[in-house]
């Protein structure tokens, strides 16, 4: 694609970019020598962007195993004097968080930046959790932006704070900023060229507890991380954070409150800037807060008022502790948006607000509407493993069950999925859980134990499991779905690839050697042949040891884009319809979105506009009926 | 452009290219000298979800955030009937416009036979007895005469630029489509681009 704005040598241009980009390009401006990340849902762009960049701004990125992995790689080049950045999701925070929190303890040299990007709503990964808690317990500061031309600035200036204190700094971005876009005015690309050099030492001891904390305490006392605006004399204020301080701003537009409440946007939400928070508090009689997703400003900041409460006049304070604050799912609950903070202030002031939307009973003509499943893609393998899983346990009859994982199969749990998982948790814990259902036999326990995970996953998190398996011999199949990339996050590389970030070759490193080299035995089969995949997974459930089986094809959209597929029908003069007895299987039962009815036939048919021409159909119709024309 | 900021949703289903419109739109945008924010939600949403992406068009230095209030939406550009209501009951009022693909993306649970998908007609004249301006492009069955159904989102593009209503020339809309897509999709994309452009003005 042919724009790429992040590159830009032009200071003061003004041009578009995601959330991601800007980040990346901020730590561009810093001069960042290393980058490294495990990809995850909304911050996995960043590293795109800069390993795509790296020879041309001559800096290491990489994909790396895991986010422990990945930190520990960021903080060598800091330790060597170079800068760097690491990228995770919540998720891969709470992998790395045991080495940030001694890291803080040990202190870095050239400023290391760690970005984390939540997802309020969780509307692009599996949870909403809200990684400032864990940032606070490795105590490191946290800046969080407001605007994609903040995300560039402020990711610049952790490079900063994080030299001045010799801390990792934390650049904590939400989805609207990730994968929102904007336009940014360009800074000055750095031209930093360091030759790295250990010369310290970097020792955790339990001294260093002492430093950090007058290290934080400094932080706070240190002025500026905020910024006003609003009337001078203001005596409601919100206090917000990220992406909120606009639909604060959007808000006090809609209802005209411009003049009558201040808007206290803290840049560094950890720790506190308590200079400006002081005086704002003193200002003030009532105190909204509006920050996504959990109460961690509010708590902070109420539990600063509290000592010093004598020097404070009558204050009461709103959010989601007192419930004021708190979207259609409850206080502390989902993304905010300007409608949850014109809401809260209307409840708040006791005033009249009047949206201008549609009479809603106007359609209950046409019945409700069906929502809307997330489904694994037209052609998807998980598909076609998830079928034959299903029906391998299906013939086996004694009751067995599959644990999963986190990845685009997380949505086996689901219609899409055949409901078939039992449990969906963290990265790998599927086969941690595995292992502890195979010890359970001396119970009596015997129902077939099975866990699947992706191939990105089991670099990432499997193989302690699969050798705590071995070593205390227990009884499980783990099923790897290989489709050959980090599908989910926008298809990454993984060890397994023969790729690095920046798209040059490198070693391969190989799942069946592994597995063997760990003294396991290892099955590969071909998921779209699912009768073979049926009949291997059948004798394998039969067997009492961990055991491994790589359902190994291509993920769908990687393969739609390597050419031309072949074109699947349906030859309706075999297609029986419901006379078939079939149930309609292709479009009821198997549920690939390109199997659809043909309401006026009353057969079947494929979606033609959205079929990729995997053939799993052809060989599941009881009639036959299911032809592929080659192209 | 009519109203500041001007507030424009994609709606669609996840796979039907809403990020590369919406993307497309804002390149558009900033060429023609204006700003513009976009939310956007991927990662698991992409995956067969309702998504939408928010763009709002603004000229000046006052800053505007990614989401679109409810009932404040001018323009809705939908890829598919059933989520093309369900966005413009959220965020349409009387005076939204809607442009809307009428080829149904069926859910998962309506092709299992546990729901019913609404009839695709009796949904449009609903929503054309709603909003002051809907028009009905056949966008699928236009990308599929430009070469493939994957450029469904590029004609509902060229119907966006059609209409005209963010007062971005046609040509700023074809460089950023001739720029963006790799030599061998570019013909392709400029004739879905036109394909959508004209039938918004028939």
């Amino acid at each position: 694609m042919g724009i790429d704005n992040v590159k830009l040598d032009c200071p003061g241009k003004e041009v578009l970019l995601t959330g991601n980009e800007a980040v990346a390009r901020g730590a561009l401006e810093a001069g960042v020598k290393y980058a490294s990340s495990y990809p995850g849902s909304p911050s996995a762009e960043v590293l795109d962007t800069l390993a795509r960049l790296s020879s041309r701004f001559n800096l290491y990125a990489e994909w790396s195993v895991n986010e422990k992995v990945a930190a520990e790689g960021a903080a060598a080049a800091s330790f060597a004097g170079m800068r760097s950045i690491t990228i995770m999701k919540p998720d891969g925070l709470n992998v790395a968080v045991d080495f940030f929190t001694s890291l803080s303890l040990s202190g870095i040299k050239a400023g290391m930046v760690l970005v984390v990007g939540d997802d309020p709503s969780a509307h692009s990964s599996i949870k909403e959790e809200d990684s400032r808690y864990l940032s606070r317990l490795a105590h490191l500061p946290v800046l969080e932006p407001a605007t994609i031309q903040e995300a560039k600035d402020m990711t610049l200036q952790a490079f900063a704070l994080s030299e001045e204190t010799g801390l990792p700094v934390v650049v904590r971005c939400v989805t609207r900023i990730c994968h929102a876009s904007s336009v940014v005015k360009l800074g000055r690309l750095s031209n930093l060229e360091v030759r790295p050099e250990l010369n310290e030492k970097y020792l955790t001891n339990p001294q260093a507890h002492a430093d950090v904390e007058n290290k934080l305490r400094e932080i706070a006392k240190s002025g500026g991380g905020c910024t006003y605006t609003g009337p001078d004399d203001a005596r409601t204020i919100i206090i917000t954070s990220g992406p909120s301080y606009t639909y604060c701003q959007e808000a006090l537009d809609i209802l005209q409150l411009n003049d009558e409440i201040g808007i206290l946007k803290l840049d560094r939400t950890w720790p506190l800037p308590e200079r400006e928070l002081l005086r704002y508090l003193k200002q003030a009689s009532e105190v909204v807060f509006a920050e996504e997703v959990e109460p961690f400003m509010e708590d902070n900041v109420a539990s600063f008022a509290a000592f010093h409460w004598h020097e404070l006049g009558p204050l009461k304070l709103y959010g989601k502790r007192s419930g004021h604050v708190a979207g259609p799912l409850g206080s502390g609950i989902g993304e905010l948006n300007p409608d949850v903070i014109i809401d809260s202030l209307v409840k708040i002031k006791g005033l009249n607000y009047h949206r201008d939307l549609l009479d809603q009973d106007k359609i209950d003509h046409l019945g409700p509407l069906p929502v809307r499943d997330r489904a694994f893609c037209a052609g998807c393998p998980h598909r076609a493993s998830f079928w034959a899983i299903k029906s391998a346990l299906a013939l086996d009859g004694r009751n067995g069950f599959v644990l999963g994982d986190i990845g685009c199969y997380a949505m086996g749990r689901g219609r899409t999925g055949y409901y078939l998982l039992s449990s969906v948790h963290s990265m790998g814990s599927g086969v941690g859980l595995a292992h502890g259902f195979g010890k359970l036999g001396k119970f009596s326990f015997n129902q077939p134990v099975t866990a699947i995970v992706g191939d990105s996953t089991f670099y990432h998190a499997v193989v302690p499991a699969l050798i705590n398996a071995r070593a205390n011999n227990s009884n499980f199949l783990c099923i790897i779905l290989d489709n050959e990339t980090t599908a989910m996050t926008g298809h990454q590389p993984h060890p397994g690839s023969g790729f690095d970030a920046s798209g040059n070759q490198s070693p391969r490193v190989s799942m069946e050697q592994l597995v063997r080299g760990l003294g396991l035995p290892v099955y590969i089969s071909d998921p779209y042949d699912i009768p073979a995949t049926v009949q291997l997974i059948t004798s394998l459930l039969k067997n009492s040891e961990p055991q491994v089986l790589i359902l190994r094809r291509t993920c769908a959209l990687v393969a739609a884009k390597k050419g031309k597929q072949p074109v699947v029908y349906v030859d309706q003069d075999a297609c029986l319809g419901d006379g078939c007895g079939c149930n309609r299987f292709c479009s009821r039962v198997f549920g690939c979105p390109a199997n659809i009815w043909d309401r006026e036939a009353g057969k079947a048919r494929i979606d033609e506009a959205v079929c990729v021409g995997c053939g799993v159909c052809v060989s599941l119709c009881p009639q036959g009926a299911i032809k592929v024309k080659e192209v | 452009m009519e109203k500041q900021p001007y507030n424009l949703i994609f709606a669609g289903v996840g796979g039907q290219g809403n990020v590369i419109a919406s993307k497309l739109t804002a390149l558009a945008a900033v060429d023609a000298g204006l700003k513009v924010t976009v939310g956007e939600t991927f990662g698991a949403s992409q995956r067969g979800g309702t998504v939408m992406s928010h763009v709002r068009v603004f000229q000046g230095d006052k800053l505007v955030g990614p989401l679109i209030p409810r009932g404040r939406a001018h323009l809705i550009i939908g890829f598919e009937p059933l989520d093309t209501l369900r966005i413009l009951l959220a965020y349409g009022s009387r005076h939204t416009k809607v442009i809307v693909n009428d080829r149904p993306v069926y859910p998962l649970n309506v092709l299992a036979g546990d729901a019913e998908y609404p009839d695709v007609d009796k949904m449009i004249s609903t929503m054309s007895e709603m909003v002051e301006d809907l028009k009905v492009v056949k966008a699928t069955d236009l990308a599929f005469q430009a070469g493939s159904a994957l450029a469904t989102n590029i004609v509902m593009v060229g119907a966006l630029a059609g209409l005209n209503c963010l007062a971005i020339p046609t040509g700023k809309f074809e460089a950023v489509i001739a720029n963006f897509f790799k030599p061998q999709f570019k013909d392709m994309n400029i004739r879905a681009f036109k394909l959508g452009m004209k039938a918004v003005r028939e």
